[in-house]
C-alpha cells in the first residue's frame, strides 16, 4: 500500500529515532546555524567549504551530536556518545569558576600569539589529526592562553572548536524548534509570529483532540502546522483563504506529520464556505471521516474544484529549497500517494461546518483588515467558541476589538503583548541575555457569545 | 470540558443539559464555574437565577435573572478555568502554561510527569496537550490538597486522561514504573534539585525538562544540577501585557469656524451628542479609538527553565 511510504505512519517507527526521507532540524555549533534538511542517502550538509553527505544521521536518534572526522574516505559526520558522567570539557567551564585574580591588563592584540601557521594545521589534518587535536596544539602554542581568565579560555576553546571541530546536533523538527527557528533566519515569513505569541495562540483558540479549527494562516504554514501538531489526527484545521489562491503552506513540510494528520489539514475558501449553494446535507455525527485511502487525489475529493487549484505545490517547492539552500541537500520529490496536506475541504465537510460551527477560529494575516475578517468569519464559529488575532499592530486589533464590543458580539475581549526575556544563568554571572526581542505582537481574545438575532450560516 | 467525546463537542447543536458544567460569565474579571442541576439556583449581586432557565439554550447565551440582571453561560475551556478555580496555592498563568507546553512539546499521546499538582491550572491545560491518548499523571505530597484536585478533574471531566498521586517527589523521586516511559516533566517545588535527578531517570531520550521557580537562586542551583545530565538549559521570564482599548473624542486643533477651541459650550453640546437613541453615533466631531497598556500588570510570576536530556544511547 502506497500509505506506507509515510514512515511517519508506522507503528513501529520510533518517533524519536530518523529514519531515511525525514526532516530534521540541524544545529550547526550551537545554533551558529540552524538548517532544515530531509535525511537521505544523497543528500549533504555543506559546512565552511566542504559537503558533508548526512547519511550517517540515518537512524539516529533525536538529540545525537555529531563531529567532523577524518576517515580513509576524507572527513565526515561521526555520532559524539558523550560519557554518562557528563564530563563534557564544555561543561567544566561553567560550573568551576573560581574567584578570578587574572584579568586582560596584559594583553596586547598585536596578532603574535598564535605561534601555529595555517600551513602547519594544514599539514596537522593531512597527517590525520582531530578536530579536537588541532584546537589543543592552538592552545599549547597560544602565547596568551595561559594569561587569560578561565572565563576567556573557555571562550577561545570555543571559537576554536567551532571552527577546527564543528558540531551538528541532530534536532527534531516540532512547532517549537521550527518557529524559533524561522524567527531567528526569516522572521518576516512568519510573520514576526514568536514562539511565545504562537503559544498563546493554541492556548487562546482552546486547540486540542477532535477541535475543528478555522484559521487564517498568511504567516507561511507555521500557523496551522501548529494546530495540526495538537490535533494529533483527530478533528480538523481548516485554512480558508480570501481570493481564489489559497496562502502558501509550505512550512508543514517542515513537520514530520503522519498521513492521518496530513488529511486533517484542509483548505477552503472564503467564498466555498459562504456560498448559500449547500452541498448534501450530512448526518451529524464525527464529521467527514474519510471513506477510504485511494480517494484522497484532489480531483476525486472534490470534483467541482474551481481553476484556483495547486500553484502551492508548485511555490512551495522553491521555499524549501530556497531554506536550505545553503545546504544544497538535494530533495526526494515524493511521488507517493501520501495525502497531502491542505487539499481541499470536501462539500461534505464544509456542509457539516455549517450545520455545527467550528470550535475556534485564530487568524494571523498581517495584509487583512481584522475587523473585517473577523465579521466575515465569526458567524461561522459555534456559540461560546474562544478566537484569537495576531497581528503585529495594535490599532487593527483596537478597533476590531470596539466594533466586537460595540455589537454585542463576544465577551472576555482582551487584547495582550506578550513579552519573553531569556537568561543566562551561570554560577555568579546570571543576568537577562544581553540581546533580545523587544516585541512579539499583540494578540486579541475573546470569546463568541449566543445572539438571538445572528444570522446562522445556511 | 475537552471533546473526549466527539458527540459532547460545542456545536450550533449542542444545548446546555442538566449536569454540564458552566462558566457564569459576569465580566472579564468576575466568573464562576456552576454545576447545571434542574432544581437549582445560582444568586448573586444581579439577582437570582434559575437553572431551569438555562437548560436547553446554547452555551454563550446571555440569561436573566429575576430582577432582570444578566450573566451570560459560557463553555468550560482551560483558560476559562484558570480563572475560575479555587486557589489552593499560586497558579499558573496562561502566559507560563502555553510557553510550558510548547516548549515541552508536548502533542496527543504523550505521557506527562508533573509535581506538585497545586491547585491543577496547569494539569487542566496539560491534559488537553495529551488528549485523547496521553496521560498525565500528577503528584502532590499533601493528602488534602490531592484530594481537592482529583475532585476539580472529576468535575471538569479530564479524570480518564490525570492521575493524582499522593507523593513527596523532592524527597523520595518519581515512582520507578515511569523510568523511561515520560516525553516530558514539570516541577514546581521549591527545592526542584532535590527532584530533578528522578526526572532525569524517567525521560525517554531527548525528553524535556522544565522547572517552575518564583527566585532566581533556585534556577541558579537547578541549572548546576541540571548540567550533569542535562543539555539546552535555557531559562525564561515571560509576560502578558495588557491593554485597554476606549473610544474617545480627540479635540482638534484647527481653527474653528465656530469660534473659540475648547469652550465650555462646544465641549457640553458635543458630550450632549454623543451617543444617539439606537447607540448610533450622531455626532460630526471625530472620534478615535485608543489603546494604552493598563496600568497595573503582573510583573513577575516565576521562571521557566527547560531542559533536555542528554542523549546517551
Amino acid at each position: 500500500m502506497s500509505q506506507n511510504n509515510n514512515l511517519a505512519d508506522d507503528p513501529n517507527q520510533n518517533p524519536r529515532v530518523t529514519w531515511e526521507g525525514c526532516s530534521v532540524l540541524l544545529d550547526i555549533n550551537d545554533s551558529d546555524r540552524l538548517v532544515f534538511a530531509r535525511l537521505t542517502a544523497a543528500s549533504t550538509l555543506t559546512i565552511g567549504n566542504k559537503k558533508y553527505p548526512l547519511q550517517p544521521l540515518i537512524g539516529c536518534p533525536f538529540g545525537s551530536l555529531f563531529q567532523v572526522e577524518n576517515g580513509n574516505e576524507g572527513q565526515y559526520l561521526s555520532r559524539v556518545v558523550p560519557t554518562a558522567e557528563g564530563d563534557n570539557v564544555e561543561e567544566k567551564g561553567c560550573c568551576q569558576i573560581k574567584d578570578e585574580s587574572k584579568d586582560n591588563r596584559g594583553l596586547v592584540d598585536n596578532n603574535t600569539a598564535q605561534s601555529l601557521s595555517s600551513e602547519d594545521i594544514d599539514s596537522m589534518r593531512r597527517q590525520g589529526a582531530t578536530g579536537d587535536e588541532i584546537v589543543q596544539a592552538l592552545i599549547a602554542n597560544s602565547a596568551t592562553f595561559e594569561k587569560k581568565t578561565s572565563f576567556s579560555q573557555e571562550k577561545y576553546r570555543l571559537k576554536k572548536q567551532k571552527k577546527y571541530a564543528p558540531k551538528v546536533l541532530l534536532r527534531r523538527p516540532f512547532t517549537r524548534s521550527i518557529c524559533e527557528t524561522y524567527f531567528k533566519k526569516y522572521p518576516e515569513r512568519i510573520g514576526f509570529l514568536r514562539v511565545d505569541a504562537l503559544s498563546l495562540l493554541l492556548s487562546m483558540g482552546n486547540v486540542g483532540a477532535h477541535s475543528d479549527v478555522l484559521v487564517v494562516d498568511m504567516v507561511g504554514g507555521i500557523l496551522t502546522g501548529a494546530v495540526a501538531e495538537r490535533l494529533g489526527g483527530t478533528g480538523y484545521v481548516c485554512n480558508s483563504y480570501l481570493g481564489l489562491a489559497p496562502y502558501p503552506m509550505d512550512i508543514i513540510r517542515m513537520f514530520n506529520f503522519s498521513s492521518e494528520t496530513c488529511r486533517r489539514i484542509v483548505r477552503c475558501s472564503l467564498t466555498d464556505l459562504c456560498s448559500s449553494q449547500n452541498g448534501t446535507c450530512v448526518p451529524v455525527g464525527e464529521p467527514g471521516e474519510p471513506h477510504n485511502i485511494e480517494t484522497q487525489s484532489q480531483e476525486e475529493r472534490s470534483p467541482m474544484c474551481s481553476a484556483s487549484v495547486d500553484e502551492s505545490a508548485v511555490s512551495s517547492e522553491n521555499a524549501m529549497l530556497d531554506l536550505v539552500a545553503e545546504t544544497s541537500t538535494s530533495l526526494v520529490t515524493k511521488t507517493s500517494k501520501t495525502p497531502k496536506p491542505g487539499e481541499k475541504a470536501s462539500q461534505e465537510l464544509i456542509s457539516f461546518w455549517k450545520e455545527n460551527g467550528f470550535s475556534s477560529l485564530i487568524i494571523a494575516a498581517p495584509e487583512v483588515d481584522a475587523w473585517s475578517i473577523v465579521s466575515e468569519l465569526l458567524p461561522f464559529l459555534s456559540f461560546s467558541a474562544p478566537f484569537a488575532i495576531y497581528h503585529q499592530y495594535i490599532q487593527p486589533l483596537a478597533t476590531c476589538m470596539h466594533n466586537l464590543q460595540l455589537r454585542k458580539m463576544a465577551v472576555g475581549l482582551q487584547i495582550s503583548e506578550p513579552w519573553l526575556r531569556e537568561y543566562q544563568v551561570l554560577p555568579s554571572r546570571t543576568h537577562p541575555l544581553m540581546q533580545m526581542s523587544a516585541f512579539g505582537g499583540y494578540i486579541l481574545s475573546g470569546t463568541k457569545i449566543h445572539t438571538e438575532d445572528q444570522l446562522q450560516p445556511k | 470540558m475537552l471533546p473526549v467525546d466527539p458527540a459532547q463537542k460545542l456545536s450550533f447543536t449542542r444545548f446546555i443539559t442538566d449536569g454540564d458544567l458552566v462558566i457564569v460569565y459576569e465580566r472579564h474579571d468576575t466568573m464562576k464555574a456552576v454545576k447545571v442541576c434542574e432544581n437549582s439556583v445560582l444568586q448573586n449581586r444581579f439577582g437570582v437565577f434559575k437553572h431551569s432557565d438555562w437548560i436547553g439554550r446554547p452555551f454563550g447565551s446571555k440569561v436573566l435573572s429575576d430582577k432582570g440582571g444578566f450573566v451570560y453561560l459560557l463553555a468550560p475551556t482551560p483558560e476559562l478555568w484558570t480563572l475560575v478555580l479555587s486557589h489552593r496555592t499560586q497558579i499558573l498563568y496562561i502566559a507560563d502554561i502555553s510557553l510550558v507546553i510548547m516548549y515541552l512539546e508536548v502533542v496527543p499521546g504523550c505521557l506527562v510527569l508533573e509535581s506538585g499538582t497545586g491547585s491543577g491550572s496547569l494539569t487542566t491545560s496539560l491534559a488537553r496537550a495529551v488528549a485523547p491518548t496521553g496521560h498525565v499523571y500528577t503528584f502532590d505530597f499533601h493528602e488534602q490538597r490531592a484530594v481537592s484536585a482529583r475532585e476539580d478533574f472529576e468535575r471538569t471531566g479530564l479524570s480518564s486522561l490525570v492521575t493524582v498521586g499522593v507523593r513527596d517527589i523532592q524527597g523520595d523521586g518519581f515512582p520507578d514504573d515511569f523510568c523511561g516511559k515520560a516525553d516530558s516533566v514539570f516541577l514546581d517545588l521549591p527545592q526542584p534539585w532535590l527532584a530533578i535527578p528522578s526526572a532525569g531517570k524517567m525521560l525517554k531520550q531527548d525528553g524535556i525538562l522544565c522547572s517552575f521557580s518564583p527566585c532566581i537562586e533556585q534556577v541558579s542551583r537547578s541549572c548546576e544540577t541540571l548540567r550533569a545530565n542535562f543539555t539546552d538549559i535555557r531559562t525564561f521570564e515571560v509576560l502578558l501585557r495588557p491593554y485597554e482599548v476606549k473610544e474617545g473624542k480627540m479635540e482638534s486643533c484647527q481653527a474653528d469656524k465656530r469660534g473659540s477651541i475648547g469652550s465650555l459650550s462646544r465641549k457640553r453640546r458635543q458630550r450632549s451628542s454623543e451617543v444617539g437613541s439606537n447607540g448610533r453615533e450622531v455626532s460630526n466631531s471625530p472620534t478615535t479609538i485608543m489603546a494604552r497598556p493598563s496600568p497595573e500588570a503582573k510583573g513577575h510570576t516565576g521562571y521557566l527553565t527547560f531542559a533536555r536530556l542528554r542523549c546517551l544511547l
